[in-house]
């Protein structure tokens, strides 16, 4: 049976790869990545209506001016309530023209108000917060690699490992290319990447392990084994992906307006966590492998020169 | 032995599909949500200017740094603490109980002294290096300090110089106990007595651990506001998650039949249980767990689609179906575990060093991977068990079929 042989292929998919992520690291040097309030600060307004108004009416006159992720609270009697007199909004900072075209906007469509507080708000995520992530998650990166040698070998840790860097990369690249905007929920997205990156690089590892101990013969041919094993889980794979993949396109279609960005970063990842597993772990092992080998052999060449 | 079999699997179907339609909506509802599901108590705290201290903008950073201390001490999961404008401090409390209390203890300046009879300062709170409630043999309710060692020397000075005498510990210009000094004390050590109960002795410990204020604030508002999401966004992504639920479900379905209608009863109860073990935690929910949930429940799927496409090789291979599981079980355990494993380390290791929302996030994921392994390889195996036992299905494609037909390989 003739089938695509896709560790072969490797140098097209480590191109494909590199030409995002070179994209992605040139344009977060140069454009930077869209930071949301939590990190900016912004602006805070504090309205009282003549009328109770609805949360969904406010979000849809700000959406009018890009601003359909603000951040919107009614204050009400109880916290669940969606209409209120009372209303507090934070929005990135805005020109004076432009306060006064979103103020005048809100005013025609939602009646009279009052503005009780209009100041600068400051940001809520601070620079220790993002260290602290920063600090866990390479702490956690170094445990899965020692995790995985000790279960398997190095070569699969390393492997595992730079394809969930990979794919932290990768999403990184793709928010600072479509400049989405990253709020406090993009650190969450990022840690579910991460696990699920890693969960689907193991299971297909697994396998090779399996084939290795099973049905490998010396000598024999690592690549076919590598390709091999990824048919075998190829079902698998695609199932798995399909089901998480459903729930987060789920939450980006039907989902709110605060929660898009959040389910986007969770789509990008779980496409390429799942992409990297096959196209990019696999492959990468196979390297590790043979460029293992070939030293091996070199060193033997040195202590028994042919005669 | 096959009507045995029946009845057990039909009872556990049962028994979880009543639980799960029953249960699911008031247990989700009853695990306490986070500022950002939620919402809670918007407090807005202002610097005032006193003769000893002018309110400027590096004071009130000081402020936002002890107002953090203060709020992460009551135990509260992922404030917002913000600066407004030029003096004032946003705090956001999610769902207090009593937020009169907490918000009385953000106010307090906690300015901690203490004075020998003339009214001499001896030393202050910054000498302070830890401040913890008690309960001593008698029942008393105290607050015992512990000094820095430039502290201990002060506090060794101070009584050396006053035995006989009383001395004063100050709290904000209230006398809070007024001790007489037996003898020097040089262990840099001391207490506070005379607290009504244990929560006001930990009160007390918090305000002096979290530090003084640099300057004097008063609260000029407090009042409910709704989830910092927005309670639009919240309800269209409560609505959007049950589809993603729904269509989980239906996929099992489709793709293993009736597999995948075991797998569906073990993922009910898994979400059951996982949202039950919340709940016992006391945990508070916030986007950030609801994400460790997703993958979670996504990492529960992974650990039955593994069972069943080992389940069906086996198969291929010509065993019977008893005997397929059984293997299939035993080699899709092998990767569970290593999948499972290295999501717990990587959980732990969050939890450990992580702050606010990784925090969170590290608990529904941990916990989470912590239960798919038990009922992926116990639920699971027992209803498959049954279903095999009762006998009820003879044809092999209604165990789900391959999107790519593998030969067998030897």
């Amino acid at each position: 049976m003739n089938r695509f042989d896709i560790v072969g292929h490797r140098k097209i998919w480590y191109t494909f790869s590199s030409l995002i992520i070179i994209a992605g690291l040139i344009c977060m040097f140069t454009k930077g990545f869209n930071l949301g309030i939590d990190f900016t600060g912004g602006t805070l307004i504090n309205l009282e209506f003549e009328n109770t108004v609805d949360i969904n009416d406010i979000r849809s006159a700000m959406n009018d001016y890009g601003l359909g992720n603000s951040q919107i609270q009614m204050s009400g009697n109880a916290s669940s309530d969606t209409k209120a007199q009372n209303v507090m909004i934070r929005t990135k900072d805005l020109s004076q023209t432009e306060r006064q075209e979103v103020m005048t906007d809100l005013q025609n469509k939602l009646g009279d108000y009052k503005v009780l507080r209009e100041e600068k708000v400051g940001a809520t995520i601070g620079k220790d917060l993002i260290m602290n992530a920063v600090w866990a998650t390479l702490i956690s990166w170094l445990l899965i690699i020692a995790y995985i040698s000790y279960r398997f070998e190095f070569k699969f840790g390393l492997a595992a490992v730079l394809a969930l860097v990979h794919d932290t990369l990768v999403v990184l690249s793709v928010f600072s290319l479509t400049q989405k905007e990253i709020d406090s929920s993009f650190i969450a997205a990022i840690l579910t990447i991460v696990g699920y990156s890693v969960t689907d690089t193991i299971v297909i590892f697994d396998r090779i392990r399996e084939n290795l101990k099973l049905h490998f013969k010396r000598g024999g041919d690592i690549e076919e084994l590598a390709n091999r094993s990824i048919y075998q889980t190829l079902t698998r794979s695609i199932y798995t992906v399909t089901t998480v993949l459903v729930t987060a396109v789920a939450l980006y279609v039907f989902g709110g307006d605060t929660t898009k960005d959040f389910a986007f970063a969770l789509i990008v990842g779980f496409a390429f966590g799942s992409y990297s597993s096959i196209f990019t772990a696999t492959p990468l092992w196979v390297t590790f492998r043979e460029y293992g080998e070939k030293r091996r052999a070199k060193r033997k060449i040195v202590a028994n020169p042919v005669k | 032995m096959k009507r045995e079999s029946f009845v057990k699997l039909a009872v556990v179907v049962i028994c979880v599909v009543v639980a799960f339609i029953a249960f699911i909506k008031p247990l989700a509802y009853s695990i306490r949500q986070g500022l950002d599901l939620q919402g809670g108590t918007h407090v807005v705290l202002e610097g005032v200017d006193t003769p000893q201290a002018k309110v400027n903008d590096d004071a009130m950073n000081r402020v936002v740094k002890i107002m953090e201390n203060r709020v992460n001490a009551m135990g509260l999961t992922e404030p917002v603490i913000q600066r407004e404008g030029q003096n004032r401090i946003i705090v956001e409390l999610p769902g207090v109980k009593d937020p009169d209390k907490a918000i009385d203890v953000l106010g307090k300046t906690a300015m901690l002294e203490f004075k020998d009879e003339d009214g001499n300062v001896g030393l202050t709170g910054t000498d302070l290096k830890d401040a913890r409630e008690e309960t001593d043999q008698q029942g008393q309710n105290l607050v015992s300090l512990e000094f820095s060692d430039e502290g201990a020397k002060k506090f060794a000075d101070l009584t050396a110089e006053n035995v006989g005498r009383t001395i004063a510990i100050v709290l904000d210009g209230n006398v809070l106990t007024a001790p007489n000094v037996k003898e020097p004390i040089t262990g840099g050590k001391a207490v506070i007595t005379g607290n009504r109960s244990i929560e006001e002795a930990h009160n007390l410990a918090l305000l002096l651990r979290s530090g003084a204020l640099p300057v004097k604030v008063q609260v000029v508002e407090t009042r409910t506001v709704g989830p910092t999401l927005g309670q639009d966004s919240k309800d269209k992504s409560e609505f959007a998650f049950a589809i993603g639920v729904g269509a989980v479900i239906l996929f099992m379905l489709v793709f293993y039949r009736v597999s995948g209608f075991v797998a569906d009863i073990s993922l009910m109860a898994y979400v059951l249980i996982l949202l039950f073990l919340l709940k016992m935690l006391d945990a508070t929910l916030t986007l950030p767990g609801i994400a460790g949930i997703i993958l979670s429940v996504g990492m529960a799927v992974d650990a039955n689609v593994l069972i069943f496409e080992h389940f069906k090789e086996e198969m291929r291979f010509g065993k019977t179906i008893r005997a397929s599981m059984n293997a299939g079980f035993k080699r899709a355990f092998v990767t569970i575990l290593d999948s499972h494993l290295t999501t717990i380390i990587a959980s732990v290791v969050l939890f450990f060093f992580g702050t606010g929302p990784i925090k969170g996030f590290a608990i529904t994921l941990g916990l989470g991977a912590v239960l798919s392994l038990f009922t992926a390889t116990t639920m699971t195996q027992y209803q498959m068990k049954w279903l095999i036992g009762a006998d009820i299905v003879h044809n092999h494609r209604l165990f789900g079929a391959s999107l790519f037909s593998e030969k067998a390989v030897k």
